[in-house]
């Protein structure tokens, strides 16, 4: 039976009266129009669908709407926006950590989860937070550069 | 020199700010009101007449709006190639591979789609199938196309390849074999439709090729191209993975036409591992060198795995034999190739198209050569290498080749000489070097036309409209047409507003494939710019009273040159111009010059200019494990010029990476007609953690004929990766893996052989006996023609 949920998104909240089965992904696309958080296989493996709830990186695409309500949840266009940029999409640009643009939301909310807890990363712990976000365009060399480039320029 | 403001600078893509806001419109992205879900019904079995589909029930199911079979369509087959219509949009009398779509589904939701389409009922007579290339060569049966399992026949000899060996002092042979790979987008490819009165049908798709899937939606559909726009939404990654045309692209389109509503389809993950992939080839070399190793001839023979369909198949297997003279010289060659039918998803192209396999074993080969005779790999290969402003035997036109500074580069970055043969067991490095085209030079259907076309207008307010029909898929081509105008017209990027891949507004460009877009459209972009500053500096010049060619446009200005200080504002220029002239339109046009050869099969191969790369790896292996790990990669490439260092530094790099996966781990293998892990987590790709320290040298040998003297630099630097990893391997652990990717257990089982005194090899044990057809026999290019290159009419 669908139900009554209460998101907090991007520091807005957000009624949707939803079916309990439904992801934070399709809620998220669909019902809320936010776009900007992808989906590449809808089963947990290429990171593509990350947001962030309560600070921690999650698979959208593995949560229930329903799991997540009263949490915080930032998705990538909660991050910046144009003209107010977050430092590590910043950095993506600067440094060309990104080419098709679908993985990207995903690597950054990732990065940020990280830069969050840890401000300092070592290469090893960069590559250890986005080892869950695959990328078939740009070989990650790049990626890990502007995260260890956002990090410098946060400090 | 003139100091560029635009070029050559590394500024981020013009696309950069919308992407890293998650602003970019995908396919799957677009939501239009009333729009419908589409879901395919796929064969389960890979060979099976169809005797009877029953979609009574899938109809009366509530939320369905439509449910579509093959004989709702036009009998209209389709293919990419003129010469392959092979395809249908819903199969009619048979299934080919699992996966081959015989029904579709139009309803309020995903959901309901979902379960109407388990509600068709399907009766099929399976009919045996053919797994293998020697299940399609020699079992029985009625074969997967009326033509018979032999998709296409390839046999050429360039010289007199019988008199090369002659005189030969040393020859070698080897066997080969390059696993398929899937492209692995993480876009899943998606298509919406809608239909308006009025005959007006619109589809956005998630395609390389918006002008082909224009063309063949009028063919299916029987609509005239003036009734159908197709607009390629930005595509997220492609690799050759989205340049055919999908079956579901002709399915919304006519799923709308027939409910008058918007219907869209998004693959899922496993569909899309079922679209397309790499061709499964088994090759054989043999090759003549003399004492000092000089090639004296070369004969080839590959056989591909082509799966269910020919998608570009023909011109993969002409590809397979083509540019392996376009690094070394080769006087005689002979090339003999074949492509045949299996119930498996078609072969298709990706990264490279269909010479990253014959790259493969040539490269490995001429290594075991250099052994063999004692030599230096760097030295055998240096004194093979093409000469710029030359011909190759097989007629290809080299015009700028920075190859041997590639090499020289990676050679001495590495310390190649103080490393080979010379680091502790289990270290090693590998060398191997490589070219591609800038572009095909010939397009899919033979005509006279441009390959790309760009058109420009610029108004009163100073804004510039860019239009053409280039789709950006990551590659950075949006940014080559804005900043290449910029450049030419003095303005800055937001000064222009770029339109593309629309067929309703933009002039064609053929497509994101083959390396062909910042060549071809660059240098479209670069005449319509020209064009445009020639015509706003008459009416300037004749406005100040000063000669046109004295204006100078830069930083927002049209100035007078010659020390003179008066300008007007690029504004002003444009006002005085569209006064003087009404308004301001120019376009650019790039067709290549006609460089086929003489002979039949001549149209694959030729590129206006051939990018080319070098690659040092180095490896450390586990001898218990059998696990590779790269340490580092050294790569050159001459790219010509880098128009922006940083995005052609991003191909470079993840060329690199492409070629890792596919060297070490990728493997879409096809068990009985199904993919054996049809999904991301399962299929072995390389994660961060993977990938080694690269240090790219770009080389600028700027092309005569290139955009600034651009060259390609999307696929040729993938290239000699799996080569020069397998070249590293052997020289760490002394054992050969002639087999892509080198998985740990072949590593293992060729150190278990050559411990027990075998040859040190893991690689196929034989090529089938098949007897090609007689080669048709080309003269080389006489030596006056091979030498330097005329220049354009």
């Amino acid at each position: 039976m669908p139900r009554l949920v209460r998101l907090h998104v991007n520091g807005q909240v957000h009624e949707v009266f939803t079916p309990p089965h439904r992801t934070l992904l399709e809620l998220l696309r669909e019902d809320l129009g936010l776009t900007g958080t992808k989906h590449g296989c809808e089963l947990g493996e290429c990171g593509a669908c990350t947001v962030l709830v309560d600070g921690r990186p999650i698979l959208a695409c593995l949560a229930l709407a329903v799991e997540v309500e009263g949490a915080e949840i930032l998705t990538v266009e909660g991050l910046g926006r144009p003209g107010n940029l977050h430092p590590l999409q910043e950095a993506f640009m600067e440094v060309g950590a990104l080419q098709c643009g679908y993985c990207t939301p995903g690597f950054l909310l990732s990065a940020k989860a990280l830069l969050d807890q840890n401000p300092a990363p070592s290469r090893q712990e960069i590559h250890e937070a986005l080892s869950g976000n695959l990328c078939r365009c740009t070989g990650y060399l790049r990626i890990v550069q502007a995260v260890e480039r956002a990090a410098v320029k946060a400090r | 020199m003139k100091e560029f403001t635009w070029i050559s600078k590394p500024y981020p893509r013009v696309d950069a700010e919308a992407k890293v806001t998650g602003r970019v419109r995908y396919a799957d992205d677009l939501v239009l009101p009333g729009m419908l879900f589409c879901k395919l019904l796929r064969s389960h079995l890979p060979h099976a007449r169809i005797r009877r589909i029953d979609t009574t029930r899938a109809r009366s199911l509530p939320g369905v709006l439509a449910v579509l079979t093959g004989k709702d369509l036009p009998a209209h087959k389709f293919g990419i190639l003129p010469t392959s219509q092979d395809q249908e949009a819903l199969c009619v009398e048979k299934v080919r591979y699992v996966g081959d779509p015989v029904a579709a589904v139009a309803a309020i939701d995903e959901w309901t789609a979902e379960q109407a389409v388990r509600l068709i009922e399907v009766e099929y007579d399976p009919l045996p199938s053919y797994m293998t290339i020697e299940d399609a060569l020699f079992k029985e049966g009625e074969p997967i196309h009326a033509q018979g399992n032999v998709h296409k026949e390839v046999s050429l000899e360039f010289g007199d390849v019988a008199t090369g060996f002659e005189e030969a002092d040393y020859i070698r042979e080897d066997i080969f074999l390059y696993h398929g790979s899937a492209h692995l987008p993480l876009e899943e490819h998606a298509a919406v439709a809608s239909y308006e009165p009025g005959d007006l049908l619109t589809v956005w798709s998630s395609t390389q090729v918006p002008h082909y899937l224009h063309r063949t939606l009028s063919k299916v559909l029987d609509l005239p191209m003036s009734r159908i726009r197709v607009i390629a939404t930005p595509v997220g990654g492609g690799f050759g993975g989205k340049s055919d045309i999908f079956n579901h692209e002709i399915v919304v389109a006519a799923l709308a036409m027939i409910t008058g509503r918007p219907v869209k389809c998004t693959l899922t993950r496993e569909e899309v591992f079922y679209t397309l992939r790499r061709h499964p080839t088994l090759m054989w070399v043999r090759t003549g060198v003399r004492e000092d190793g000089t090639i004296t001839a070369m004969h080839f023979r590959a056989i591909l795995e082509g799966g269910a369909y020919g998608s570009y198949g023909v011109a993969t297997t002409y590809y397979v034999g083509a540019l392996q003279p376009i690094t070394y010289k080769i006087p005689n060659y002979r090339f003999e190739g074949m492509r045949v039918f299996t119930n498996a998803p078609p072969g298709g192209p990706k990264r490279g198209h269909g010479t990253p396999q014959p790259r493969f074993a040539l490269e490995c080969h001429l290594d075991k050569i250099a052994e063999d005779l004692g030599m230096d790999p760097v030295e055998l290969r240096r004194r093979n290498l093409v000469a710029p402003h030359t011909k190759t035997v097989n007629w290809l036109r080299i015009t700028s080749c920075g190859l041997a500074e590639c090499l020289k580069k990676v050679v001495e970055a590495s310390r190649f000489h103080e490393k080979h043969r010379r680091l502790p067991r289990g270290r090693g490095v590998g060398l191997a070097v490589s070219g591609y085209l800038s572009g095909a030079g010939l397009p899919i259907y033979w005509n006279d036309l441009p390959h790309s076309q760009v058109h420009l207008q610029v108004d009163r307010s100073g804004s510039v409209t860019l239009s053409c029909g280039a789709i950006d898929i990551g590659q950075g081509s949006n940014s080559v047409l804005v900043y290449t105008v910029c450049e030419i017209l003095g303005v800055s990027p937001e000064d222009v507003r770029l339109i593309v891949a629309d067929t309703a507004i933009t002039p064609i460009d053929l497509g994101s494939y083959s390396s062909r877009v910042t060549f071809m459209a660059g240098n479209a972009a670069l005449q319509a710019a020209q064009r445009m500053r020639d015509l706003i500096a008459a009416a300037v010049a004749e406005k100040l009273g000063v000669p046109a060619e004295s204006l100078i446009f830069q930083g927002r200005q049209v100035k007078v040159g010659g020390g003179e200080d008066r300008a007007l504002s690029w504004r002003e220029a444009c006002e005085v111009a569209e006064a003087r002239y009404g308004l301001l339109s120019a376009t650019g046009t790039y067709t290549p010059p006609r460089l086929a050869g003489p002979y039949k099969g001549s149209g694959v191969g030729p590129s206006p200019a051939y990018s080319y790369s070098a690659c040092v790896a180095e490896v450390q292996v586990d001898e218990e494990t059998g696990v590779v790990s790269v340490e580092k990669i050294w790569i050159a490439h001459d790219i010509g010029r880098a128009l922006n260092p940083l995005l052609v530094l991003g191909q470079v790099e993840g060329s690199v990476y492409m070629g890792l996966g596919e060297a070490l781990m990728e493997d879409l293998s096809v068990r009985q007609g199904v993919i054996r892990v049809p999904s991301m987590l399962e299929y072995k790709s390389p994660t961060v953690k993977e990938m080694p320290e690269v240090e790219a040298f770009l080389i600028e040998t700027v092309d005569p004929e290139g955009p600034f003297g651009a060259k390609e630099c999307g696929q040729g630097p993938l290239l000699p990766v799996p080569p020069a990893i397998a070249n590293a391997i052997y020289d760490a652990v002394r054992v050969r893996i002639d087999e892509v990717p080198i998985t740990p257990e072949k590593v293992l089982k060729a150190l278990e052989r050559r411990r027990k005194g075998e040859e040190g090899r893991f690689g196929p044990g034989g090529f089938p006996a098949i007897r090609f057809k007689e080669p048709i026999r080309v003269a080389p290019p006489s030596p006056s023609s091979a030498g330097r290159v005329e220049p354009r009419p």
